[in-house]
């Protein structure tokens, strides 16, 4: 029997330790430039502003004139992540469509090709830019109040959820759809019919997931002035009213931990 | 002509059922629509027109003097350091406490399936301290925090920090309880320490995916960092407010621009670095 030779060892590679070095270059030249205030943060007199600020908050402001304000701005944040969502979806079936050609004609001609190449575009910039930085362009447009924040959802979401489903009509098994059309279904009515009920599924559990992401994003949206929770905190802190800026946080996180709720049990449904 | 074709006047079989659905969803989101204000008629109405046209052509070409660029790069730079500070800052709160709550590395819990009541309360109080901090958003943290530390990247810094601490904590513990449990059982059983476990056991196995995870959430951080500016916390957010507080449209499109190639630039920067470490 042949003595077993150990394989070679792998020759040692320069790179990792290069990119590793890069990244803490990068830390410590962060650290550096940005004049942290350190010094003021621990100090004595910090933590007693600090203490001081906190105790401020306690209690909750509890009246039921001020609850009553909560649970409107509660429901405008709902209403604001619901609509939004829908809209979006709208919006990124439409876009979806013509990004992955199935609106075109079924030939791969250059037309086709630039209507999906411009809808891709509009994907792609409608992701890039945040909610938060849609509807502070959008409270310039639609005013104040929760309907610029609905349309910075519906704006952002759609590039997202566009993408996504761009990606799953791309990827659809196209048997359904080529016999369709061989007995004589326009491009539209193939879509309708055999693409769209196909990829339904997947589509509804991706909106779900991206209504979780809205309600999150709808209650800080207030605070550029766009409705909802945000918008009632920003006001209660501003003014330093921090009694009722403390109920107003209250009802945020408590609707942040009924929607995941709600959302992992809608998801355990649709998984059944 | 295909004798299978279907007839000219072809229509849709649940046509009458779908327009009921339909109908029945309006219905519903009659009372939403109420309370998210939606008229969308007040886009067309010719003031808001007027305002949007002003706004637009207000935005070519975008702002490219050497003063206002000089700006950009340094709000630029302080939103990646932002980022980058908030981030580390999290990950050092978050590796302790990511091994304090993993069920993996308790003996009890490796033993008997069960752990002792002490080890249990305690993880659960851990864990309730990581998903406050995580549950409330980035956004209204800075704006708490720029009440405490005042205007400035500190309360940026502070607020990534405090929320991506929870984030990373309970995605580490999770991913740290995910490996395969047959190696760091082993081993705690034949009384290896449990640091050593860690090091020999569990890590190997975790660490593509824990550098993976950490990449992608720097990534979050910067989308982040950018919006933290609205409230005071410094960086391209800031100054993207004052821009448009004033309606200077053509800077607004620069720092759209930037920001918009900021972000791909980070995409591209960890799928590199995915590509380098996690596989």
């Amino acid at each position: 029997m042949k003595p077993q030779t150990m394989p070679p060892a792998p020759s040692p590679r320069l790179a990792p330790y290069l990119w590793l070095a890069a990244i803490i270059a990068l830390i410590f030249s962060s650290f550096h430039s940005l004049d942290l205030a350190w010094h003021d943060l621990f100090q004595a007199q910090a933590l007693r502003t600090t203490l001081e600020f906190l105790h401020g908050f306690a209690p909750p402001d509890i009246r039921p004139v001020h609850w009553q304000k909560i649970a409107v701005a509660c429901l405008e944040t709902l209403a604001m992540s619901i609509i939004g969502t829908l809209l979006a979806f709208v919006l990124a079936v439409f876009l979806a469509g013509l990004a992955s050609g199935k609106f075109g004609s079924s030939k791969y001609t250059s037309l086709s090709r630039g209507l999906a190449l411009f809808a891709r575009a509009w994907l792609n910039f409608l992701r890039a830019v945040p909610e938060l930085v849609w509807a502070s362009l959008l409270v310039v447009m639609a005013g104040l109040g929760p309907f610029a924040g609905t349309l910075a959802l519906a704006a952002h979401t759609g590039g997202v959820l566009g993408r996504l489903y761009s990606d799953l009509f791309e990827n659809l098994p196209s048997a359904c759809e080529q016999a369709l059309e061989q007995n004589g279904a326009g491009r539209l009515q193939s879509f309708f019919y055999a693409s769209l009920p196909l990829a339904w599924p997947a589509m509804l559990s991706y909106l779900l997931y991206r209504w979780e992401n809205n309600v999150r994003a709808a209650t800080v949206l207030g605070i550029v002035g766009a409705g909802g929770l945000g918008q009632m905190l920003k006001y209660h802190l501003s003014l330093f009213q921090m009694q009722s800026a403390a109920s107003v946080l209250l009802a945020l996180l408590l609707l942040v931990w009924l929607v995941d709720a709600i959302s992992l049990g809608l998801r355990r449904q649709l998984a059944r | 002509m295909n004798p299978l074709a279907p007839p000219r006047n072809f229509r849709d079989p649940l046509f009458v059922r779908r327009c009921r659905q339909l109908a029945l969803m309006l219905l519903v989101l009659m009372p939403l629509l109420h309370y998210s204000q939606f008229e969308p008629w007040l886009l067309w109405d010719a003031q808001s027109l007027q305002a949007l046209k002003h706004f637009l052509l207000s935005c070519v070409p975008p702002a490219h003097d050497v003063e206002f660029l000089q700006l950009l790069w340094q709000a630029t730079w302080q939103t990646i350091a932002i980022a980058t500070c908030g981030l580390t800052l999290a990950w050092l709160v978050a590796v302790p406490c990511s091994l304090l709550i993993a069920d993996s590395l308790s003996l009890s819990w490796q033993d008997t399936g069960r752990m002792r009541l002490p080890a249990r309360i305690a993880r659960q109080c851990l864990r309730a301290v990581l998903t406050l901090l995580r549950s409330v958003p980035e956004l209204v943290w800075a704006l708490i925090l720029v009440r405490i530390v005042g205007l400035g990247p500190t309360a940026g810094v502070l607020a990534i920090a405090l929320t991506y601490s929870g984030m990373l904590g309970k995605i580490y513990a999770e991913i740290l309880d995910a490996s395969a449990p047959q190696a760091s059982k082993h081993l705690l059983h034949n009384g290896v320490g449990r640091c050593a476990t860690l090091l020999y056991a569990n890590l190997p196995q975790a660490l593509p995916e824990l550098i993976s995870y950490t990449i992608y959430r720097w990534e979050c951080a910067l989308r982040g960092s950018v919006v933290l500016g609205f409230v005071g916390a410094g960086g391209l957010g800031q100054r993207m407010d004052e821009s448009l507080k004033m309606m200077a449209g053509n800077e607004v499109a620069s720092i759209l621009l930037v920001f918009i190639a900021l972000v791909a630039c980070a995409d591209l920067l960890s799928k590199l670095l995915r590509r380098e470490f996690a596989q």
